[in-house]
């Protein structure tokens, strides 16, 4: 893996629809955006940047699965293998009583493996601190950014009108 | 966030607020200096958690015996509080995740403090079971491990296992689903601030960016856990429901507990929701996040989960009458004319009647009623725990065993210091984090705030492509682009399929033309057609004696390069490559050919 240091080209946007806009027109220019910042969750901006749908929840049902087998098979291997014991008068492989801590444990299983998975694939985790391009990106301002390693001057020129054009209120450069 | 939202609605978010002001609103608690209110409410609240720590210490140093719990009722205030104190929990989780699903829009203006309410609720919950055993540090024994005792497992039969298993989940389920709707908001904050804040934000906010991925994951993330926290919210009161339901004692051996509890759990965690936004709101200026609207849709759950218990109870009663059961009767006798009627006829009154009140709209969108009523209901909710269990175990089989329960001042320390801790954690979060989320307001802003929509809302403005001006020519050079990257949409082979059925004139002429080699002052093609060439280029070439397909085709690259180059720097990166070969095939009208081979092009090249 090469780590070098990304030069960024960057433009703010003072409304989401100024924005949607804007990644049309890039979309149309085939211009490559690096990312797109913004306050919120923007809908429809997925399709716009190619984004494929997020395989979250897919790793959800796994972990999930995970929890069920292991609290299942776990109760199951103590009182019919480790160290059976009649209660009630019941079987030893008891099944209907198994099923709230069977359930508590699939929920918590998965609850806690999309949360890990979320945070490592994001890059985020207690005291990462990720560069970030403007302060007003989690206030009230919508970017883009390009990345411009090895642009030439007209390209980069060709970058900032576009964000002229499509109504930018700063544009900006900077190295992360 | 063209949502679509039906006009009487009202708007969510007043004030017309901007997205920098909802974020100025909603930071400004967590960085301004504590106001006086503050501080008194917190002294209170910390000294009353200091003295319910002393009185924990103190049972754990003297005994249980310190509580007045004797043979028969061996169940008093820790088991009611615990219940109660659950039961409040509900009403976080409820919001955030149950009315998320259901897409309710007023569920942001409260369900970040309602998330914070149910964490600080069910550590208040948990305190009692841990506290009742008597000997704390034995408590490790309700957790399946490994020990040197046989190994011996817990009972995984026992409804009050299952209970450790649901109060744990429910509490870690909760606190990951807060904490990461919480981590945008923390970055909002951290972003603002300076110094040694910004490094405590910089710790809390994970390293958010607020990248378009990372919202995508996010919002899915909040989809799914939503998705496990609704059965799970269910899930936990009904499993304390089944600590009572599951045994054989007469006035808790019964199938209606479960959604009973479930219900009854939810109205009292609104109404302590209502009791802490309520005064939030007024200390807090957040009357513009929380307006009359949310009050009025909480009272409304208010009054369908209190009408939901109250049948319960009524049903309750009935089935005692039907079943001929004299145990079962007797239990429900006792509970209404025995020795603890009045906590049987104050549920009564705060649970079923009082809820009642919320059929009149006005007393629904009054905050005085509101606020009384809240804390009403939460004294009945705690009486209902108080019924069931010390009532109940008050008058068992054998008249002889029967006893009458007082609890002792160590008990009710312990209560009200769980009501300390309880608000002393609030109050924390108030200054610590965003009471209201940020992200999620701003989110709504555009469908639910009263300058977007209502009847107040701001004429609409021109869209803003118009507003600006295009003085460089760009957006031309760009729509320019818009001949080729429509031919491979389906509207663009529309278009070209019209262009060739009209081919056979136009053809026509340009054969003519080009026999003559002269063009006519009337000849001019589109020569936007060919893929690459936009309106401004397109002038470029007219400009330069270039109008018609033919003249393009009997060009040369050179001369074609030159007329860029000449343009300026705009143009230089333009590469006229094949247009002439596209203008050939355009002047002799070979359009199906033409597009076949522009959708191999790209952006004119090859």
């Amino acid at each position: 893996m090469v780590f070098e240091n990304k030069e960024v080209l960057y433009g703010l946007y003072n409304d989401e629809e100024e924005l949607m806009t804007a990644i049309k027109r890039a979309n149309k220019a085939h211009l490559d955006i690096m990312d797109v910042y913004t306050p919120f969750p923007v809908h429809g901006l997925d399709p716009l940047l190619g984004l494929s749908e997020s395989r979250l929840h897919i790793a959800g049902f796994v972990y999930g699965l995970t929890g069920t087998a292991t609290a299942f098979l776990f109760m199951t291997w103590v009182f019919t293998r480790d160290w059976p014991i009649i209660f009630g008068g019941k079987p030893y492989w008891s099944v209907p009583s198994f099923v709230p801590i069977t359930f508590e444990l699939t929920v918590l299983f998965a609850a806690i493996g999309m949360v890990v998975s979320f945070y490592v694939v994001c890059g985020m985790g207690p005291g990462v601190t990720n560069p970030t391009l403007d302060d007003r990106i989690t206030d009230d301002k919508f970017c883009i950014a390009f990345q411009t390693n090895g642009y030439s001057k007209t390209e980069i020129n060709n970058l900032r009108g576009f964000f002229k054009a499509t109504g930018a209120s700063e544009v900006s450069t900077k190295v992360i | 966030m063209s949502a679509v939202v039906s006009t009487i609605r009202e708007p969510l978010v007043t004030g017309k607020k901007t997205y920098h002001d909802i974020t100025e609103d909603l930071c400004r608690p967590t960085e301004s200096v504590p106001s006086v209110q503050w501080v008194i409410g917190f002294i209170i609240a910390a000294s009353l958690a200091a003295f319910g720590v002393f009185c924990i210490v103190w049972t754990i140093w003297i005994g249980i015996g310190s509580w007045n719990l004797n043979r028969t009722i061996n169940w008093g205030w820790d088991i009611t509080n615990f219940v109660w104190w659950v039961g409040i929990g509900h009403a976080g989780t409820l919001i955030s995740a149950i009315l998320l699903l259901f897409r309710q829009k007023w569920r942001t203006g409260v369900n970040r403090a309602a998330e914070a309410m149910t964490i600080f609720a069910v550590i208040c919950a948990g305190l009692f079971p841990l506290i009742h055993m008597g000997r704390l540090w034995l408590a490790i024994f309700i957790f399946p491990y490994p020990n040197t005792r046989g190994p011996l497992w817990v009972n995984f039969n026992s409804p009050l296992l299952w209970d450790v298993f649901a109060i744990s989940t429910y509490f870690t389920v909760s606190l990951l689903f807060w904490y990461t709707g919480l981590v945008p908001d923390f970055a909002t904050v951290r972003d603002r601030a300076v110094g040694v804040r910004r490094k405590i934000y910089n710790f809390l906010s994970f390293g958010w960016t607020g990248s378009a991925k990372h919202w995508q994951r996010w919002e899915s993330l909040s989809l799914i856990l939503a998705g496990l926290a609704t059965p799970l919210v269910l899930s936990v009161h009904t499993i304390v429901s089944f600590d009572f339901a599951t045994s054989i004692i007469p006035g808790w051996h019964t199938t209606i507990f479960p959604p009973y509890f479930v219900a009854g759990a939810i109205f009292s965690g609104f109404a302590m929701v209502l009791t802490l936004m309520l005064v939030a709101r007024k200390v807090l200026h957040l009357k513009d996040y929380i307006t009359l609207e949310h009050i009025e849709s909480m009272n409304k759950v208010i009054l369908l989960t209190g009408t939901i218990v109250g049948v319960a109870y009524l049903t309750e009663l009935f089935i005692a009458w039907y079943s001929v059961y004299p145990y079962e009767q007797f239990a429900f006798f006792n509970r209404a004319l025995g020795p603890y009627y009045w906590s049987y006829w104050g549920m009564m009154l705060c649970n079923v009647i009082t809820p009642q009140l919320f059929w009149s709209r006005k007393i629904r969108r009054s905050l005085f009623w509101t606020f009384f009523l809240s804390i009403i209901i939460n004294v009945g909710m705690w009486f209902e725990r108080f019924v069931i269990i010390a009532t109940t175990l008050a008058r068992d089989y054998i008249p002889s065993s029967w006893s009458y329960y007082v609890p002792t001042w160590v008990e009710i320390g312990i209560f009200m210091g769980t009501i300390g801790i309880f608000f002393t954690l609030f109050l924390i979060f108030t200054r610590v984090a965003p009471v209201v989320a940020i992200a999620e307001i701003k989110s709504i802003l555009k469908s639910s705030g009263d300058k977007y929509v209502g009847k107040d809302a701001d004429p609409v403005h021109h869209h803003h492509e118009e507003e600006h001006d295009d003085s460089n020519g760009f957006l031309h050079y760009l729509e320019g682009e818009d001949i080729y990257t429509e031919t491979d949409a389906s509207s663009g082979i529309n278009t070209l399929a019209d262009m060739s059925a009209s081919s056979s004139v136009e053809s026509d002429a340009v054969s003519l033309v080009s026999e003559v080699e002269a063009p006519s002052a009337t000849q001019v093609d589109d020569l936007k057609k060919v893929e690459g060439i936009g309106p401004k280029i397109e002038g470029l070439l007219n400009a330069a004696g270039i109008t018609t397909f033919q003249q393009l085709a009997n060009s040369n690259f050179d001369a074609v390069k030159a007329i860029l180059v000449a343009a300026g720097s705009r143009y230089q990166m333009k590469d006229p490559t094949t247009w002439m070969e596209q203008a050939k095939m355009a002047a002799e009208g070979r359009w199906e050919e033409l597009k076949k081979w522009q959708d191999e092009l790209d952006g004119g090249k090859a």
